[in-house]
């Protein structure tokens, strides 16, 4: 495994002090911070090689797309694409699924098909498909849960049929931690026909990708959420489908020829690129990429679980407490290091109010998925997510603040 | 900590004015959509053209609850224009504890809704 105290070191915020108690930050289904490296790459990039890409013959811009076309490369490698050419860059994963909903929508989508999506997506893998069963008069299905906080993959085989268009499912819960079983749901989805997107915000940051074994069609990801910085997001598409889908903006880069009153659009992925890109932070993102990989996803997403585990080992002690991840269920289910949590008596807003007077950071809410909250019968969780920096001491400090919250709310 | 004093403690485990006003002639409902929370606020308003009794219902937090229930018991005896005149300042000031900025949505929706009840009279 690796050293958790020792690489919270690379990251500079990590020794703020927070109401006067050094920071615990346990945010990170959110935002993840980020290790020096990345912030340097930022600085650097203005600093020596800032010029437009693709389209300068001067040295800083030759050096620039190299530099910006070395994080694609990097990309499609960190998710075992076939192709860099498969990979989009975006501003979001939301923006990543706005581009499927707005181009493979207009396409694809007719008056009676069907979109399947799960209970436990976030409104931005789910309100984009909303807007699509309004604008085509599309159906939208939805994978329910079940008690075990698990996806209830029996019925999601009767949902689909050959009006089946498109499975759109979370590759891992920002609630709940809840990891679908996507090689079943897409092997499931291929035999009607469908196309399966994949949400990997969450999943993409704490597990493996191999988006040719998994066979999805497509993949999203957001930098922000494995370390890189905000405003970079991925969409990784199969080529053959890529290049069906017609441009999602139109403008700059994203042309062949332009004559006065038509224009030839470029191949993909310049053809969803429209406009200067992001470049400083795409070319940061590189780094992020190379930190994950040195410690490696398989020994995070095991160091993620043994800090979930000890969370609810702690935490389950309290009667007032109430977990909500699949493992504080059945410890034999695979989930991510995210424990929502309720303590009877007290809002989940309090709850994090306390939590920051301790110094430590969580979130408190909805997280962005109403339903199911609405499902789950209460208003908001508190949420803790864990990452490869934070440690067992780091799990006993919210404990401490756990304990305060349920003095005060006695 | 100092947010959670032992006055909003108190009006937060024992809400005053928390009911329905069957007799209400102005209410108005009002959501803080980032943490769910929901308040109605009901207001009576006497011959005298002024509120008589003001209550409220809902769930939120702690700070929420406690500042919309503590606002109810100081609507009585004022106009609907006072209503609309009351200043943020005046809900910090009758919390009495720091409000931090992620923390002024809570404190403040029941005078939000408050004001906007005074415009919603119900019609009989």
């Amino acid at each position: 495994m690796f050293d958790s105290k020792q690489i919270k070191t690379a990251f500079p915020i990590l020794k703020r002090q927070i109401n006067g108690k050094s920071l615990v930050y346990l945010d990170n289904a959110s935002t993840t911070q980020k290790p020096q490296s990345v912030i340097d790459a930022i600085s650097n990039y203005y600093q020596d090689h800032n010029a437009n890409i693709h389209r300068g013959i001067h040295t800083l811009s030759e050096e620039a797309t190299d530099a910006y076309e070395q994080t694609r490369t990097h990309v499609a490698r960190f998710i075992n694409a076939e192709s860099p050419d498969e990979v989009v860059f975006t501003r979001n994963t939301t923006e990543a699924i706005n581009l499927i909903a707005y181009t493979f929508g207009e396409t694809e989508i007719f008056p009676g098909d069907e979109i399947i999506v799960s209970q436990i997506e976030h409104h931005s893998n789910l309100v984009p498909w909303q807007y699509l069963r309004q604008k085509k008069q599309a159906q939208l299905k939805v994978i329910l849960l079940k008690e075990d906080l698990t996806l209830d993959l029996v019925k999601y085989r009767e949902l689909l049929s050959p009006k089946t268009k498109l499975v759109c499912i979370t590759g891992m819960s920002n609630v709940l931690g809840t990891i679908p079983d996507l090689k079943i749901i897409i092997e499931e989805a291929h035999k009607v026909g469908a196309k399966v997107l994949v949400d990997g915000a969450q999943s993409a940051a704490h597990l493996p990708t191999d988006v040719q074994e998994l066979n999805c069609d497509f993949f999203t990801l957001s930098a922000h959420k494995m370390l890189g910085p905000t405003g970079i997001g991925v969409l990784y598409g199969k080529k053959e489908l890529l290049n069906k889908l017609p441009p999602f903006n139109y403008g700059g880069s994203m042309i062949k020829t332009v004559d006065q009153f038509e224009s030839e659009f470029a191949d993909t992925p310049a053809k969803f690129e429209a406009g200067t890109p992001n470049i400083a932070d795409t070319v940061a993102f590189k780094k992020a990429l190379e930190f994950l990989e040195e410690i490696g996803l398989k020994n995070i997403f095991e160091h993620d679980t043994q800090l979930l585990d000890y969370a609810i080992e702690r935490f389950k002690k309290y009667p007032e407490v109430k977990l909500f991840n699949p493992r504080a269920i059945n410890s034999q289910i695979k989930a991510g290091g995210v424990l929502s949590f309720t303590v009877e008596g007290s809002h989940p807003h309090d709850i994090a109010s306390i939590f920051n007077a301790e110094g430590v950071a969580i979130r408190s809410g909805h997280h962005c998925v109403e339903p199911l909250m609405k499902h789950l019968n209460i208003p908001a969780t508190a949420r803790m997510s864990f990452y490869l920096y934070n440690t067992e001491e780091d799990v006993e400090r919210a404990e401490k603040a756990l304990k305060e919250v349920i003095k005060i709310f006695k | 900590m100092d947010l959670y004093s032992e006055i909003i403690l108190d009006y937060f485990k024992h809400p005053r004015n928390k009911e329905k006003l069957a007799e209400a002639t102005h209410e108005a409902v009002e959501h803080n959509p980032l943490c769910g929370d929901i308040i109605k606020i009901y207001l009576h308003l006497g011959p005298d053209n002024k509120v008589d009794k003001a209550t409220f219902e809902g769930q939120g937090c702690a700070i929420s609850q406690a500042a919309t229930s503590m606002l109810t018991e100081q609507l009585s005896g004022k106009t609907l224009e006072e209503i609309q005149n009351i200043k943020n300042e005046e809900i910090y000031d009758m919390l009495g504890v720091p409000i931090s900025p992620g923390r002024v949505k809570c404190a403040l929706i029941g005078l939000v809704c408050a004001k906007k009840a005074t415009d919603q009279q119900i019609k009989k």
